[in-house]
């Protein structure tokens, strides 16, 4: 009996043949954290150890609120900044660079066969670049900074086969939306997905990227792609590592495979509060709201935003929406200013924010008034995640936010295209 | 073993409501993570709730954010256990990290009533309630060391100072 991605990737690991439901104590390649290293230090502190074992597996990168919103957060990041130059970490990514998930892919850390562990719920993403990427707590991670070994358990895998072709108007998004709202919000708790099949091979790294990191909101432990020439492409020059890719047997055992057919799908919507509360925008289309955001680590890249530009060119927005426009990165920002995206977004009457997480959790940036609503771009519409617990959140795809956000009501983005 | 008051709620409890997002990097403190507890879900929990109490759930309790303050609010809001039909994976993880027993069982969720009373047994693996008793598997030995240590850090403390 073959073997799946996880379970080689494991067994590697841990030297030795491993199977699903195994538990393995491992060494990963790469730590991440973000504004939460402050909270790590802090729990680091009090094992009593001075130093970091292997600092170099560290990475961490400054995004949930940058720049600081207030004293509080300027402690935080101080403490981060002091603690960065006294253990010698190199790999420290400082308020310009961008969303962690964005920046930690773009430097070259994520990738093909590498066993990464983060401080977030969407480290998922680097299974992008066939990765083994997976969110641990802040415990943990103080622990793994002290010790460098960790227990996980192996995963079963559920392997999703994508076939068709996408429509026009139609995107990687409201593919993981329309997966998600059929399987539920725990289908891959504890599991890995790999995604598979005909269409996700001519997806863009930054599609895929939008899957792997949804994929934690169907519980998974990690997502992953089969790397491809692209992949090996783009990592050209990029890659901080030697690196093996790893792939699954042909007679891997699954717990199971699903199948969709993505041709004749339409864009899809997810209302409050759950991200699987998943609507075709035909069954959402017409519901008012106030702000939209485009960006995040899920669709924030310069593909994202090309797309916003291309429905806003020469328009304007509808005088009650208030759009923010949130770039992934510094390096994804400096594409758009470039190639005139953002001018066009400023003129239809866009925000420009920097590079960050912006309001995605409620810290800063666009918070929610009692009663309002927001359509956005990101992963979570949890009650309260954007500010009141009164407000209401849905999530689509960039070109339906910005195709919205010309009506100031929820919009099927095929007409302006 | 202790008696306690059940707050039963439905099920995908995120950790967004458990513990919201906007405190998330500005209280680094527990007891005053614990004030917030369940505050986007049932505002008046975190005011009424008792040392000893105890949460049970439908499935995928503690979904979303990786935030391990979701965990470490309610144990700091006095709560002694959440019992729940499932758990999302990364806060499984936290809850026995901070030294929050987790125990799943359908049929425990299923036979307990809000309001209610319910007296736990960590040593049998029993839940005592007013409609019957149920069982939940036995933590393995790792698991429970960390909770009897009170958390993974005073865990991996102890360890590095045997070494």
């Amino acid at each position: 009996m073959g073997k799946t991605f996880s379970e080689k990737i494991l067994g590697l690991k841990a030297q030795k043949d491993v199977q699903a439901g195994e538990v393995v104590t491992v060494s990963p390649d790469y730590i991440l954290s973000h504004d939460n290293s402050a909270a790590i230090i802090k729990e680091f502190r009090k094992l009593g150890v001075k130093d970091v074992m292997s600092p170099q597996k560290l990475v961490i990168i400054l995004d949930h609120i940058v720049p600081a919103a207030s004293e509080k957060y300027a402690l935080n990041h101080k403490t981060i900044r002091e603690f960065v130059s006294g253990q010698k970490i190199q790999n420290f990514f400082d308020i310009p660079s961008g969303i962690c998930h964005q920046v930690f892919s773009e430097n070259g850390f994520a990738l093909p066969g590498k066993l990464i562990l983060g401080a977030d719920s969407h480290t998922t993403s680097y299974g992008a670049f066939g990765a083994f990427a997976a969110g641990i707590g802040r415990s943990e991670v103080a622990t793994l900074w002290a010790t460098d070994e960790i227990w996980l358990r192996v995963p079963e895998t559920i392997k999703i086969e994508i076939k068709g072709e996408l429509p026009s108007g139609v995107y990687a998004k409201d593919v993981i939306l329309k997966i998600i709202g059929e399987e539920g919000a725990d289908r891959a708790n504890y599991k890995a997905v790999e995604f598979t099949g005909e269409a996700v091979k001519k997806f863009s790294l930054a599609s895929r990227l939008v899957l792997a990191n949804m994929a934690a909101e169907m519980g998974a432990k990690n997502g992953y792609f089969e790397p491809d020439e692209e992949t090996l492409l783009w990592l050209k020059g990029r890659a901080k590592d030697k690196f093996k890719v790893i792939s699954s047997d042909p007679d891997a055992r699954y717990e199971a495979v699903l199948d969709y057919n993505i041709s004749s799908l339409e864009p899809q919507v997810a209302c409050p509060h759950t991200v699987d509360n998943v609507k075709p925008v035909s069954k959402a289309e017409g519901k008012e709201f106030h702000q939209a955001v485009i960006g995040t680590c899920t669709n924030g890249r310069f593909e994202d935003l090309e797309i916003a530009a291309r429905i806003l060119k020469g328009k304007k927005v509808h005088p009650k929406v208030r759009v923010l426009i949130i770039p992934a990165s510094r390096q994804e920002y400096l594409l758009a200013l470039k190639k005139g995206i953002l001018e066009i977004l400023v003129e239809a009457g866009c925000v420009i924010l920097n590079p960050g997480c912006g309001p995605c959790l409620g810290a800063h940036q666009g918070i929610l008034a009692p009663g309002e609503v927001a359509l956005s771009t990101a992963n979570r519409n949890f009650r309260g995640r954007m500010g009141s617990r009164e407000a209401q959140i849905y999530l689509a795809s960039p070109a339906t936010v910005a195709a919205s956000s010309l009506e100031g009501k929820i919009t099927d983005p095929r007409k302006f295209l | 073993m202790k008696k306690g008051r059940v707050w039963k709620y439905g099920d995908n409890v995120n950790t967004d409501v458990i513990f919201p997002g906007k405190y998330t990097y500005s209280i680094l403190e527990p007891e005053e993570m614990a004030r917030h507890a369940l505050e986007d879900l049932d505002p008046g929990f975190a005011k009424k709730v008792k040392p000893g109490d105890v949460i049970v759930a439908g499935r995928n309790f503690g979904c979303g954010s990786s935030r391990e303050q979701a965990a470490t609010c309610l144990k700091y809001a006095g709560v002694q256990a959440v019992v729940a039909k499932s758990f999302a994976r990364i806060f499984f993880r936290n809850a026995i990290n901070q030294g929050l027993p987790v125990l799943q069982s359908e049929e425990a969720v299923d036979g307990i009533e809000d309001g209610g009373e319910i007296e736990i047994d960590f040593d049998r693996g029993s839940i005592k309630t007013a409609r019957g008793d149920f069982s939940f598997p036995a933590f393995p030995e790792s698991v429970m060391g960390i909770l009897e240590a009170g958390g993974l850090i005073p865990y991996t403390k102890k360890k590095l100072e045997r070494k």
